[in-house]
């Protein structure tokens, strides 16, 4: 190597090095964790962030302002929020939710709680969103909801007064876009952590169960009777959802194919994913179309009400006589305990 | 001194090098690639949810969930020195997902006299301080009323039975259990080592292992799904049947590089 080389090389050494500086200058929002509860930590894989859209002080912020802001709407008067109330675990009392000019939709909003540990990432009742992020682009456009177009939406945020701004300070950039906005919104529901109920409690040892919650505890845990485990967690999974699509026997014919409709094969006919049973105290009515006003007609289907299909789930125990058949005392309890998994803090804060 | 400079790091380049191939050339990973047949025929995850197997007993059923675990891979030498590897595999054959399975380390090439896996965990791994979050987020654990632990498998399904309607079926295997509750009796393990036979390793072989489904239903006891359908979980009975019926369920089917 002779001198001249080694001038050269220095020279691109020394702008390599101002290049750097010059990153280190940039702007960049404050990278924020999730707060991961004990018994998440202790049990339960990772949550999924995607490196794409880490969470930030400020994109959290931003999203959470956006889950409640009407302009979202194609006429300015709905949020996310309405139909996905906070007091309700992030879901809707109504059946079905109005959408803007009342028209209403076919399944009952779902609570929005522990998002981020959905492993397989698909969202909705028929999973046809893959990621968050995906999910939150549906309801803006959808004629049975907001009613919007993301042209329309983004141009209001963008001449709004502070969105401009809050843009900037969560992505670097006051040009505001779909992917933007879902972006925020799914980094503020990934924040949206359930896990402080009285059986979180009592599973940390810091609460003792009844008599009657222990034995709808066992219930829900035995095979011979509610075999509740195999698709809704358990003390071990305590997410208490698989999040995964099952046929749990609602009907004969299927009026609504679910997941076939998403997939196009028949086997995934009337197939739903399960929900959460966390905070069911909160959020009635029940299954993907509400039909359901509470949890005692709930257990009945699963006790006495199973409809034979061809995709009916082979967990379903007893189809032909209807189900397991519990005894009113084991029905009770087993209420008991599901209320169990209300998290009164996840609602009030 | 620059040329000193030059020579010693030009040696320990070498010297670098000549490691890495030593290492190369004598020690290798291992997969373990698992296809799944009913008797001769290949059998994946588009072959299921529709009726279209018969089992010994003569009943038609279809399988619409299968997925295992094994562990604790291990290799005899021809010392009969066990090197084991340990950790574990949980086998969805409804996702498609880890049918191909590399345990983390490497063994060194050569003649084995056996290779072996655990179906299942045995009772160490199954209990073991803190669980498997991995197993746990994917509802593979076992309610402590029911013995705890892990199941070994999870295989359902529909078959037609005796009065001509399709009907579910639970073929869940784990630890036999009796005196379901707080305090649980164990009257046999049930998890079992599955023998492979010799094998030659070379460079990153391959090792192909075929479950055979038809199996679990056939020795050495004719399973008669009218009677054991579902509900298996604390019927130790069953659970010792599905036991003495895995013995046969697994082979080698070839070693490739």
């Amino acid at each position: 190597m002779n001198k001249r080389h080694i001038h050269i090389a220095l020279v691109l050494a020394f702008i390599c090095c101002a290049c750097t500086n010059e990153r280190v200058d940039t702007y960049a929002p404050t990278p924020i964790s999730l707060e991961i509860p004990q018994l998440f930590q202790d049990n339960i894989i990772a949550p999924v962030i995607p490196s794409n859209n880490p969470l930030t002080a400020e994109g959290v912020a931003l999203g959470k302002q956006l889950f409640f802001e009407p302009m979202l709407s194609g006429n300015n008067t709905q949020a996310c929020a309405d139909c996905h109330n906070p007091q309700h675990a992030f879901t809707d009392i109504s059946r079905f939710s109005d959408g803007i000019d009342g028209s209403l939709g076919n399944r009952n909003a779902m609570p929005l709680f522990n998002l981020a540990w959905n492993y397989n990432e698909r969202f909705f009742w028929d999973g046809k969103s893959f990621s968050l992020e995906h999910q939150a682009f549906s309801p803006v456009t959808d004629p049975n909801e907001m009613k919007s177009s993301w042209s329309e939406v983004t141009q209001k945020l963008q001449q709004d007064a502070n969105y401009p701004t809050l843009f900037q300070q969560a992505f670097g950039t006051s040009q505001i876009d779909s992917i933007l906005v879902t972006k925020a919104i799914a980094q503020f529901e990934r924040t949206l952590i359930s896990a402080n109920s009285k059986f979180d409690k009592f599973l940390l040892g810091e609460a003792q169960l009844t008599p009657e919650e222990q034995n709808g505890f066992d219930v829900f845990m035995d095979e011979a009777r509610g075999d509740c485990f195999h698709c809704h967690g358990s003390d071990k999974n305590p997410l208490w959802t698989d999040n995964a699509f099952h046929n749990n026997g609602l009907d004969f014919e299927f009026t609504d194919l679910g997941l076939g409709a998403i997939t196009g094969d028949p086997a995934d006919n009337g197939k739903f994913r399960s929900p959460s049973l966390r905070n069911l105290e909160f959020t009635a009515p029940y299954m993907h179309d509400g039909r359901f006003n509470t949890l005692e007609d709930v257990i009945n289907h699963y006790s006495e009400g199973l409809k034979p299909s061809s995709t009916i789930d082979p967990l379903m125990k007893k189809v032909a006589q209807g189900g397991v058949g519990l005894s009113e005392k084991d029905k009770a309890d087993l209420i008991a305990f599901l209320l169990t998994l209300s998290d009164y803090e996840f609602i009030e804060n | 001194m620059k040329k000193i400079l030059c020579l010693i790091t030009i040696t320990l380049l070498l010297l670098r090098c000549e490691s890495d191939a030593v290492s190369a050339n004598t020690q290798t990973n291992v997969s373990l690639n698992f296809v799944h047949a009913w008797e001769d025929t290949p059998v994946t995850n588009s072959d299921f949810n529709s009726i279209q197997f018969t089992n010994e007993n003569g009943e038609q059923l279809s399988i619409e969930r299968l997925r295992y675990l094994i562990s604790n891979v291990t290799f005899t030498t021809a010392n009969n020195e066990n090197l084991v590897f340990n950790g574990y595999n949980l086998i969805d054959v409804t996702n498609n997902q880890n049918l191909s399975f590399t345990p983390t380390g490497a063994i060194p090439l050569g003649t084995y006299n056996n290779v072996s896996f655990i179906f299942g965990f045995n009772n160490e791994d199954n209990y073991i301080e803190g669980g498997y979050p991995d197993l746990n987020s994917a509802s593979f654990n076992v309610p402590g009323m029911l013995g705890g632990g892990y199941h070994y498998m999870q295989f359902d399904g529909k078959f037609i039975n005796a009065t001509n309607e399709a009907q579910g079926f639970n073929y869940h295997a784990i630890r036999a259990v009796e005196n379901i509750g707080e305090n649980p009796t164990f009257p046999k393990d049930t998890f079992f080592k599955v023998n492979l036979g010799a094998v030659t390793i070379t460079a990153n072989t391959v090792l192909t292992i075929e479950m055979n489904i038809a199996e679990w239903f056939k020795t050495p006891n004719r399973w008669n799904l009218n009677e054991l359908n579902q509900m298996l979980m604390p019927n130790a009975d069953a659970q010792i049947m599905m036991f003495e019926n895995g013995q046969n369920v697994f082979s080698l089917k070839s070693v490739n590089e």
